[in-house]
């Protein structure tokens, strides 16, 4: 079992015709996901050539659906697209649409996610998120498919360098899922999301949880584990040395007066129970002697 | 972004929404003039982007056009809470009856629009919201529908804003609206909204801040970068496309990815208390592709900096091998030759680390050593700072 993404998964790539969409077409391919298309407004009904494997290209997440019953778009067209492609595949009623871009205006995120919820029939994962895998069934996104295998462990992250590197640390005990889920301000698939997902999943014994600073997400999130998440959850927290005021490389990752800070979030993980670590390796030693390994 | 009032001031009139005139001054003589030009009593503001400036003298009456020259003299220059003032604006004066609040902004939580509107005005709302929440009407905006007339008006009921300038006020929020979401702000705020004593509602003093991911559809948006507070080694960085923060620790920092950037920093921190409180430097994301050129960027940025005493190169190679990241680190090393003088930790991990860790150990460069974790590489580089 896993979350959001497993064997089943038939994936289409909307922007496979842009140099970024054809690098990752590539990539996830050789990891062992299934591709079935791409879409490219305007270039329907071609063919190409992915490293021996044919994809073809459509007009539209509709066409694409229809004619190969994809139930994941992955989305890798620039920031000033993006809005028209995720809407493109909420009209196709796509299940799960995982928005890779980044440097999306928040405008545009907020009409598509509310789009998307209006709908109710389509997931958003991202955007400016590397997206999700789930080792030895599918890799949908730029996280490295090598890194680990699967394993028992659930991660949910913001931050997708911080993901390859608590996967790193993690790698002999490998993962059901990962999910990086951004750090834009407004994303489709939050930290409670995850965890609820998580918790439902038989095959998920513990979770990381990698947040950082900006917004309030983190705090939420304790709080629902307190009500609903019974499985132990270990947490990280990076920005405790940002300044207030300045962007820390994620347009969300902001200190703004007193909210927003990575103290706050550690003490509220912590009064539900969340282990939190001073260190990646800290945090993924704690989940250890917790897994006994 | 955020903008100066008077940029904010000169956006809302651009927009319809109805504010006093002001007129913006580096100089005493400018203000002078711009005082003549309106005639009467204005108000010489100072022009920074933080609260308080009221408290800090930085806001003061002048009855004529010399004394706006006199006040002006003494506001330009003054540093208030670390923002030195370049600019003031000249306002018109106006006699006020009474202060509102008014605001537009992004709620991250609820992936929404929310409008705040209170009759508390001019104070901190913060203040408002925590000590008398029910003087404070919050109203979540469907994305979908925005604000219209009719919503306005309810929403100016529901704040209690008094019958005589329900009316106005709902006129204003549908204009904020339009301005917010025209130029894709985040935040719109009018604080205070004013009714004057002849009965008109104006916006006195205004926040704007603005998406900078937006840019691309507001290249006017451009000309409100304030270059004149920019350090300016962010602005090189700026120029070379690379996410560059100063700090004001001692061990330069660069590393691939946000995330991994900041845990980066906390690690610094961390270990540099071992050390005399050693702390980084900078926030420096090279991002994805970490190749020679962006590496050399990012070097000669970090090296440029007078206070850093040692560099921590972090890279997790995900899409990028670390092969490729060590000859960009031995490349940048040449290209910089002798400018290159402070002792850099790498450490290295991931896609093909151990062909990246034999290259940097070949290379044998006098400034490079290598650390196998980053716990262990952050130590060495505040140890190596406090020397």
């Amino acid at each position: 079992m896993s979350i959001f993404l497993n064997k089943g998964s038939r994936v289409i790539v909307h922007g496979m015709t842009g140099s970024e969409g054809t690098k990752h077409t590539k990539r996830m391919l050789k990891s062992g996901t299934h591709i079935v298309g791409g879409v490219t407004p305007g270039k329907g009904g071609q063919s190409l050539d992915m490293d021996g494997t044919s994809l073809p290209v459509f007009n539209s997440a509709s066409e694409a659906v229809t004619a190969t019953g994809a139930n994941v778009s992955v989305i890798f067209v620039p920031a000033k697209f993006t809005k028209a492609a995720v809407i493109d595949a909420v009209d196709a009623k796509v299940p799960l649409a995982v928005v890779i871009t980044e440097g999306i205006p928040v405008h545009d995120s907020i009409q598509f996610v509310a789009y998307a919820q209006s709908k109710g029939t389509t997931r958003i994962i991202g955007p400016n998120c590397p997206g999700l895998i789930t080792p030895g069934e599918s890799n949908v996104g730029i996280i490295p498919a090598d890194i680990t295998g699967s394993g028992p462990i659930g991660l949910v992250s913001k931050s997708g360098t911080l993901t390859y590197q608590m996967m790193y640390e993690l790698r002999d005990i490998g993962f059901s899922t990962a999910v990086g889920i951004g750090g834009d301000p407004v994303i489709g698939t939050t930290h409670i999301d995850s965890l609820r997902a998580f918790q439902d999943d038989p095959k998920t014994e513990a979770i990381v949880m990698i947040g950082e600073i900006g917004g309030d997400a983190e705090e939420r999130a304790a709080a629902f584990i307190k009500e609903y998440v019974n499985k132990p959850v270990v947490g990280y927290v990076a920005g405790f040395t940002a300044p207030e005021g300045k962007t820390m490389g994620h347009a969300g990752a902001i200190v703004s007066g007193s909210s927003g800070t990575a103290s706050a979030k550690r003490d509220a993980l912590e009064a539900v129970g969340v282990r939190v670590g001073v260190t990646p390796s800290e945090s993924a030693q704690l989940l250890r002697s917790i897994l006994g390994r | 972004m955020d903008l100066f009032e008077y940029q904010a001031r000169d956006l809302f009139e651009a927009h319809g929404i109805p504010v006093l005139a002001g007129k913006v001054a580096t100089t005493p003589n400018e203000a002078k003039s711009a005082a003549a030009g309106m005639g009467g009593k204005v108000v010489v503001k100072a022009q920074v982007k933080i609260g308080g400036r009221g408290k800090a003298g930085g806001v003061k009456l002048a009855t004529d056009p010399d004394d706006a020259f006199a006040k002006a003299e003494a506001i330009l220059g003054m540093d208030i809470k670390g923002h030195t003032v370049h600019k003031v604006m000249i306002a018109q004066a106006a006699p006020i009856k009474e202060e509102y609040y008014l605001a537009i902004l992004l709620d991250r939580a609820a992936r929404s629009f929310l409008v705040m509107a209170s009759v508390a005005g001019g104070m901190d709302i913060e203040q408002v919201a925590h000590e008398t929440p029910e003087k404070l009407a919050k109203v979540h905006i469907d994305p979908a529908k925005g604000i219209d007339a009719a919503l306005a008006e309810s929403i100016a009921r529901q704040a209690q804003f008094p019958n005589d300038v329900q009316r106005q006020v709902a006129d204003v929020l549908v204009k904020l609206w339009a301005c917010f979401l025209a130029e894709d702000a985040t935040l719109v705020e009018v604080n205070p909204l004013v009714k004057t004593e002849d009965g008109r509602v104006i916006a006195l003093d205004g926040k704007v801040t603005l998406d900078d991911n937006a840019g691309f559809r507001h290249p006017d948006h451009e000309a409100l970068v304030d270059h004149a507070s920019t350090n300016p080694l962010e602005a090189l960085a700026k120029e070379k496309d690379l996410n560059y923060v100063k700090l004001d620790g001692q061990v330069g920092i660069i590393g691939n990815g946000a995330g991994l950037v900041m845990s980066t920093l906390d690690v610094v921190a961390y270990a540099g208390e071992k050390f005399g409180g050693m702390k980084p430097a900078n926030f420096l994301d090279i991002g994805g592709g970490a190749s020679a050129e962006v590496m050399a960027d990012g070097l000669s940025i970090i090296l440029n900096d007078k206070d850093v005493k040692s560099v921590f190169v972090n890279v997790f190679g995900g899409i990028t091998a670390c092969d490729a990241v060590a000859n960009g680190i031995i490349q940048a090393l040449e290209m910089l030759g002798n400018k290159a003088t402070k002792p850099i930790v790498v450490r290295l991990d991931g896609n093909n680390v151990l062909e990246g860790r034999r290259i940097l150990k070949e290379a044998n460069h006098p400034l490079v050593e290598q650390a196998e974790t980053m716990d262990g590489a952050a130590a060495r580089a505040a140890e190596l700072a406090a020397r």
